[in-house]
């Protein structure tokens, strides 16, 4: 049967957050991770900061599929892309504050990613991979097509950034990276819940053993559909937010190479680790902005062999080595003062 | 009446690229279980080392011909050796991703040595021109890349079938743990399976360059179009991916010429279609996939 192929990526058995009970120091992490959110714009010029959180949750969101659920999808980018078009259309012809816009996007991310993934998930494993690559292929076509709509390949450009006339907000990207990561953090809390409820111990279930999980009574296809759509709404989101940072919405946010440096960004940031996506998207957006501005022009062979070197030699990821690394420690001390 | 054979012909040579290059990716995938992403690259390196040939080295096509197909078959066999060998073990998911790095290094590398821009190709010398049968006009070219390719894929099913290696070749697509219990080195196989793999891609490239703009960006749709053949035709299937190779090239062209707003979304509309009715493929079986 299919079911043989399902992806069985070599992450560790479902203990996916940090902030579980079992781990005593979970208040002082996330403690540690407010204090860099709120500091990032210091540090960093604010829309790089943006940027970062984006992809963030875009990799967040391809991790729920690819950790959780066991799916690989490598067409990510057409709800990344497809919100971010959306959002744009909303927020220039309705006039509406940003955030409304950002949801738009985001439902329209999901609305897309219902037949999409109905038809996908008839595949699995390395399939499932090549067909989504190739609906968000033809997204592209149709988004390229359709110029009077979305500027073919000149893009949408001046998206307003309308927030309740807060002009502040409005005009200075210090001040919207704020409002942006908070809409970023509400898509990191839905990925953390559902990650942590009944339904994501199903998804990893469906991952593990999906012939067990189908005999238990679960609709593994079902399970597979819904995990699909809900990480498409949190990449629209990622999206939305990514295009009103930017006001401009370009094909390159539908181009089959930005699935795959979401994909990059995940296995850097470690596969089945949640957070680990936002700290890939750290790396390699600072990397990509510093490799621009210091006018190096290939930047495709230095992501190329990034993800050549993290898939031969550092498939755990920064967040998963670094996990891995403290589980030991704390092993081997639990076992000398056990002696 | 004789534009739609004009419009059949180009699809068939497209075809033609399509199923050299997806029998490559089927013929890995049997033996390794690796679906290479690099093959659209490959296809690119192809018809770039044939222009490269002959604007430095006046080499022409009927020895690039010969010689592209070896010099990739040696590059596959680098990349098997020197990369892809150490995660044959695991999930087919990082050779995927692997290959994926591999192809964005190629695409760059090729840019940035010889620009965005086409490098020039001519259609060589006997075969240019046009033949006439009664009020249709044919290009020889086409003619002949649609020939040339069928011949190669009836040579490596003949070579599947008909040959000890083929049998050998076959027998650990389907079922390596008894092939190797009857006392067949299976592992011997697939690092000349994987540049034979290469090479045809190779092939493919070097067929497309005197009609095709060659550059370094040429292969990137081309392997997400390849992906759909494979899919269309069923990845385990040798058979499967000529002909839906054949299919998705003739459905292009027809797409181009009748309704060219929707030309490039046909193929995957097909896609969709044949996951939706027989998601296996068209001639795919289960148990291979």
């Amino acid at each position: 049967m299919s079911e043989q192929m399902t992806a069985k990526v070599d992450v560790d058995l479902a203990q996916p957050s940090i902030l579980s009970r079992r781990n005593p120091l979970r208040y002082v992490m996330l403690l540690g991770g407010l204090v860099v959110l709120v500091l990032l714009p210091y540090w960093i010029y604010p829309p790089v900061a943006m940027d970062i959180l984006c992809w963030g949750l875009f990799a967040i969101s391809v991790d729920l599929l690819l950790g959780f659920t066991g799916l690989l999808s490598f067409g990510h980018a057409a709800f990344w892309g497809g919100s971010a078009y959306c959002t744009g259309l909303i927020a220039t012809h309705f006039g509406v504050p940003f955030p409304v816009a950002v949801l738009g996007g985001a439902v329209f991310s999901m609305l897309i990613a219902w037949p999409i993934g109905y038809l996908s998930v008839r595949r699995t494993g390395i399939y499932f991979a090549m067909v989504t690559l190739a609906f968000a292929q033809m997204l592209y076509f149709i988004a390229n097509q359709a110029r009077d709509l979305t500027g073919g390949e000149n893009g949408l450009q001046g998206i307003p950034r309308s927030f309740f006339g807060i002009e502040l907000v409005e005009e200075d990207s210090f001040y919207f990276y704020y409002v942006g990561a908070a809409m970023i953090l509400v898509g990191v809390f839905v990925a953390w819940r559902v990650v942590n409820s009944p339904f994501g111990r199903v998804l990893t279930a469906v991952r593990d053993n999906p012939a067990r999980a189908r005999a238990l009574g679960y609709d593994v296809e079902r399970f597979k559909i819904k995990a699909f759509v809900i990480s498409a709404g949190l990449a629209g989101l990622a999206g939305g937010v990514f295009a009103i940072s930017h006001q401009f919405a370009s094909l390159q946010e539908l181009m089959w190479t930005t699935s795959g440096k979401v994909v990059l960004v995940t296995v850097l940031g470690g596969i089945g680790t949640l957070w680990g996506g936002l700290v890939g998207a750290g790396v390699v957006v600072t990397l990509e902005d510093f490799l621009a501005s210091s006018g190096f022009e290939g930047i495709g062979l230095i992501t190329g062999t990034i993800f050549v070197l993290i898939v031969l030699l550092f498939r755990h990821g920064i967040w998963g080595t670094g996990r891995n690394v403290l589980r030991k420690y704390a092993l081997d001390r639990r076992r000398r003062t056990r002696d | 009446m004789s534009e739609f054979i004009q419009y059949t012909l180009q699809g068939l040579a497209a075809g033609g690229f399509y199923a050299l290059s997806a029998l490559g990716l089927a013929v890995i995938f049997g033996v390794l279980g690796v679906v290479n992403f690099s093959h659209g690259a490959c296809y690119m390196l192809g018809a770039v080392i044939s222009a490269v040939l002959l604007a430095e080295l006046h080499v022409g096509f009927w020895v690039a011909l010969l010689v592209v197909p070896v010099l990739m078959f040696g590059f596959g066999v680098l990349m098997e050796r020197l990369l892809v060998r150490w995660l044959l073990a695991l999930d087919p998911l990082y050779n995927f991703l692997l290959t994926f790095g591999l192809t964005l290094i190629l695409v760059e590398a090729v840019k940035q040595r010889y620009g965005v821009s086409g490098l020039p190709y001519q259609v060589p010398a006997g075969l240019g021109g046009q033949v006439s049968i009664g009020s249709v006009n044919l290009s020889v070219y086409a003619i002949f890349a649609c020939l040339f390719s069928l011949v190669v894929c009836a040579g490596v099913g003949l070579l599947l079938t008909k040959t000890r290696i083929g049998m050998i070749v076959r027998a650990s697509t389907e079922a390596p743990e008894r092939t190797r219990a009857l006392g067949i080195n299976v592992g011997r196989f697939v690092t000349p399976v994987f540049g034979f793999g290469i090479a045809l891609a190779g092939l493919a490239g070097v067929l497309a360059a005197p009609t095709r703009a060659i550059t370094a960006e040429m292969g990137s749709n081309f392997i997400i179009i390849l992906f759909a053949v494979v899919v269309i035709g069923g990845l385990g299937s040798i058979l499967g991916a000529v002909v839906a190779g054949f299919l998705v090239g003739l459905v292009e062209a027809y797409g181009i010429a009748y309704a060219p707003t929707y030309a490039q979304i046909v193929i995957f509309v097909l896609m969709a279609l044949v996951v939706l009715v027989r998601p296996s493929g068209l001639f795919g079986r289960e148990e291979v996939a």
